[in-house]
C-alpha cells in the first residue's frame, strides 16, 4: 500500500459489507444512512423512553420524525448522536456501529439540537471553526466562508454570539453542524422561533444539502412542513415507531378528500337517489359535504356524484374540495393509538 | 487519537484566557503583591530567617503553590462546567473525540494557565525580595505536576457539581485553607508538636514542602516523599477520571 492510498483509507473507510439481506435484484445497495435495530432506553428514574424501536433511514432522504412531546425522538436521536446510552438494541450508521465504530460513526453525523445551546462571549466564525476542529477535520476556511453564506451569517462573522437573534442563533448552530461535511444531518425542531422568511431559506438549504446527498432526519411540529419537505414520515409515539411511510403515499392512503357543494336551494333530507354516496347535509340544508379517498375517487367518483345530482335535479352554486393534512392524520393516528 | 478535536478544545480554552485576561492574570497577580507587601515587606521585617531564609522569601514557594491550587481547580472546573451549564456540551459529546481527548484539552488548556500565572507570580515576586533557585528543573516539574493534577481535580469537580455553589465549594472551603495551613507562610517546625503531626495529613503540605525544596533546598519533608506524594495525588485523580469515563458519571443519561 503507497502512503497515498493509505491517506485514502484513513480519511474515508471502506464500505462494510452489506450483511445478507440487504441485497435487491439490481445490485448490492450500499448499507442505510442509519438503522436503528430493537433499540430500548430505559432511564434511571424507571421511565422508559424507546422500546424495541427499529428504523431505517435510506441514505439521501429528508426524513421527517413526528410525535407528541415526551414521545421518544429526542432520545431517538440522542441515542445515535452519542449523547446518551442505550439499554438495548443497536445502531449503525452507514453500516458502522454507534458503539463499537464510535469515532467513524460520531464524524459522519451532524446535530442541531432542539436547544438554542450556545457560546456566548465567542465571535461566529471561530465557534464554527471549533466545531470542525472538534469533529476531527483540519481548519477549511474556504468551507467555512462557504456555510456562513449558506446560512446568511457571513457579514455576522466577527460578532459576538450574544449579540445575535434566536433566529440567528438557530441558524448559528445549523453551521455549526455542517462545519466538519457531516453525511447524516439531523435536525431537532430546526424552525422553532425563526420566522417566515428565514424559514423558507432554511428550507431551500435543507433541498441543497439533501441534493448534494446529505441524509437528513428532522422533528418538527410544524406538520405542513414535514408534508412539504420530507420524502418520508415516521410517526412516534410512546417511545415506539407506529408508522413509517413515504409521505406522498401516506397523504394518498390516510389523506381524505372532502367536496363541499354550495347548494341553489335547501333539501330538507338527503334524496334516497344519492343515499350510496357518502353525503352529509349541513343543518340548514344549503351544503351537501361528499367524502372520498383518492384512491376510492377512480371507481366511484365524483363524476358518479354529479351525474346523480343532475339526475335528481339537485342545482348547486359552487363548490370546492379540502384535502386533510398531514395534521389531521397524524392527529388520528395518536388517538387511535391512545 | 483526534489531534484537531484536542486542539480545537485547548484553543477554546487559552482563548477564553486571553479574554478574561484581567480577571485570569491580573487578578492573581495583584492580589499576591498584597500578599507580599503586607507579609513580606511589613510584617516579614518583624520576623525572623527561617533556616537562613529571609521571611520574604520563605513565603514566595507557598505564595505561588496558594495561588496555582486555587487557580488551576477553579479553572478547569469553571471550564468544564460552563459547557454543562449552558448545554453546549452536547457538541463534545457527539463528537469524535475520547473522553481522554477531552480531558486532555480541558486540563491541558487549565494546567497551561496555571503554570504561566506561577511563573508571573515568580516573576513579580523578584521584584520584591531577593531570589534564589536551587534546582531550576525541579521547580518547573514541581510546578507542572502540580498545576496538571489540580487541574484535574477541578475538572472532576466541575463534572461533579450541579450548580454554582458546588462548583466554588471546594477551591473556597477546602483548597483555600489547606493552602493556608499547609505551611505556606510558616514552617511545620513553629507548631507546637500536636499540630505539627495534625499538618502531615494535610497533601497541601507535601506540595508546598517540595516546591520551597527547589527554590532553597529546604523543606518539611524530605523531597522524595513530596515527589510521591503528588504523583499518588495525580494517580488518584486519573483514577477517578477514567471512573467517570466508564460510567459516563454526570455526562451521558
Amino acid at each position: 500500500m503507497t502512503r497515498d492510498t493509505i491517506a485514502v483509507f484513513r480519511r474515508r473507510p471502506p464500505e462494510p459489507t452489506p450483511a445478507a439481506g440487504s441485497v435487491t435484484t439490481e445490485r448490492v445497495v450500499a448499507a442505510p444512512a442509519v438503522s436503528v435495530q430493537s433499540l430500548s432506553k430505559t432511564y434511571e428514574s424507571g421511565f422508559q423512553a424507546l422500546r424495541r424501536v427499529s428504523l431505517e433511514i435510506r441514505r439521501g432522504e429528508i426524513f421527517a420524525l413526528l410525535g407528541p412531546n415526551g414521545a421518544g425522538k429526542t432520545t431517538l436521536i440522542g441515542i445515535i448522536c452519542g449523547l446518551v446510552m442505550p439499554s438495548e438494541g443497536s445502531v449503525a450508521v452507514n453500516g458502522y456501529d454507534i458503539l463499537r465504530d464510535w469515532r467513524i460513526t460520531r464524524s459522519l453525523i451532524g446535530l442541531v439540537p432542539q436547544e438554542l445551546a450556545t457560546d456566548t462571549f465567542e465571535t461566529v466564525s471561530a465557534t464554527v471553526s471549533f466545531s470542525r476542529g472538534l469533529f476531527g477535520k483540519p481548519p477549511n476556511e474556504a468551507h467555512i466562508e462557504q456555510v456562513l453564506r449558506d446560512l446568511s451569517l457571513w457579514d455576522k462573522r466577527n460578532d459576538k454570539i450574544q449579540t445575535l437573534s434566536g433566529g440567528m442563533k438557530r441558524r448559528l448552530l445549523i453551521a455549526k453542524a455542517l462545519a466538519h461535511e457531516p453525511d447524516v444531518l439531523f435536525l431537532d425542531e430546526p424552525t422553532a422561533g425563526v420566522d417566515v422568511e428565514l424559514r423558507r431559506d432554511m428550507w431551500a438549504l435543507i433541498r441543497a444539502l439533501r441534493d448534494r446527498g446529505v441524509t437528513i432526519i428532522l422533528t418538527t411540529h410544524y406538520i405542513e412542513e414535514a408534508e412539504d419537505m420530507a420524502d418520508r414520515v415516521g410517526v412516534i409515539q410512546r417511545g415506539q415507531i407506529v408508522l413509517v411511510e413515504e409521505t406522498a403515499e401516506l397523504m394518498r392512503q390516510l389523506g381524505r378528500k372532502a367536496l363541499k357543494l354550495h347548494l341553489k336551494t335547501p333539501l330538507d333530507e338527503i334524496p334516497t337517489a344519492l343515499a350510496h354516496h357518502q353525503l352529509e347535509l349541513s343543518a340548514d340544508g344549503m351544503e351537501l359535504t361528499y367524502t372520498f379517498t383518492p384512491e376510492a375517487s377512480d371507481r366511484s367518483g365524483v363524476a358518479h356524484l354529479l351525474q346523480d345530482l343532475s339526475a335528481a335535479g339537485i342545482a348547486f352554486r359552487d363548490l370546492h374540495t379540502e384535502q386533510s393534512s398531514l395534521e389531521d392524520i397524524f392527529v388520528d393516528l395518536v388517538r387511535e393509538q391512545s | 487519537m483526534n489531534f484537531y478535536g484536542v486542539r480545537a478544545i485547548y484553543g477554546f480554552e487559552m482563548a477564553r484566557t486571553w479574554r478574561t485576561l484581567f480577571q485570569s492574570v491580573v487578578a492573581p497577580v495583584v492580589t499576591t503583591s498584597l500578599y507580599f507587601v503586607v507579609f513580606g515587606a511589613a510584617i516579614g521585617s518583624q520576623i525572623d530567617e527561617i533556616d537562613g531564609v529571609s521571611y520574604g522569601a520563605f513565603i514566595v514557594p507557598g505564595l505561588i503553590m496558594l495561588m496555582v491550587l486555587t487557580q488551576s481547580t477553579t479553572n478547569a472546573a469553571f471550564g468544564i462546567y460552563f459547557p454543562k451549564f449552558t448545554g453546549t456540551i452536547y457538541e463534545v459529546l457527539s463528537a469524535p473525540v475520547s473522553f481522554y481527548e477531552v480531558v486532555m484539552g480541558y486540563v491541558g488548556a487549565a494546567a497551561t494557565k496555571a503554570v504561566m500565572l506561577g511563573l508571573i507570580i515568580l516573576a513579580t515576586a523578584s521584584l520584591f525580595v531577593p531570589l534564589q533557585i536551587a534546582h531550576p528543573l525541579w521547580m518547573l516539574a514541581f510546578l507542572i505536576l502540580t498545576a496538571t493534577t489540580f487541574s484535574l481535580i477541578g475538572f472532576i469537580i466541575g463534572i461533579w457539581a450541579d450548580n454554582f455553589e458546588k462548583l466554588q465549594f471546594v477551591p473556597l472551603l477546602v483548597i483555600t485553607p489547606l493552602a493556608f495551613l499547609g505551611g505556606t507562610f510558616y514552617s511545620i517546625d513553629m507548631l507546637p508538636p500536636v499540630w505539627q503531626t495534625v499538618t502531615l495529613f494535610n497533601p497541601v503540605l507535601y506540595l508546598v514542602s517540595g516546591f520551597r525544596w527547589s527554590f532553597y533546598g529546604i523543606g518539611d519533608v524530605s523531597v522524595a516523599v513530596s515527589v510521591l506524594m503528588i504523583l499518588l495525588f495525580l494517580a488518584l485523580a486519573l483514577a477517578v477520571v477514567a471512573w467517570i469515563f466508564r460510567t459516563g458519571y454526570r455526562l451521558r443519561s
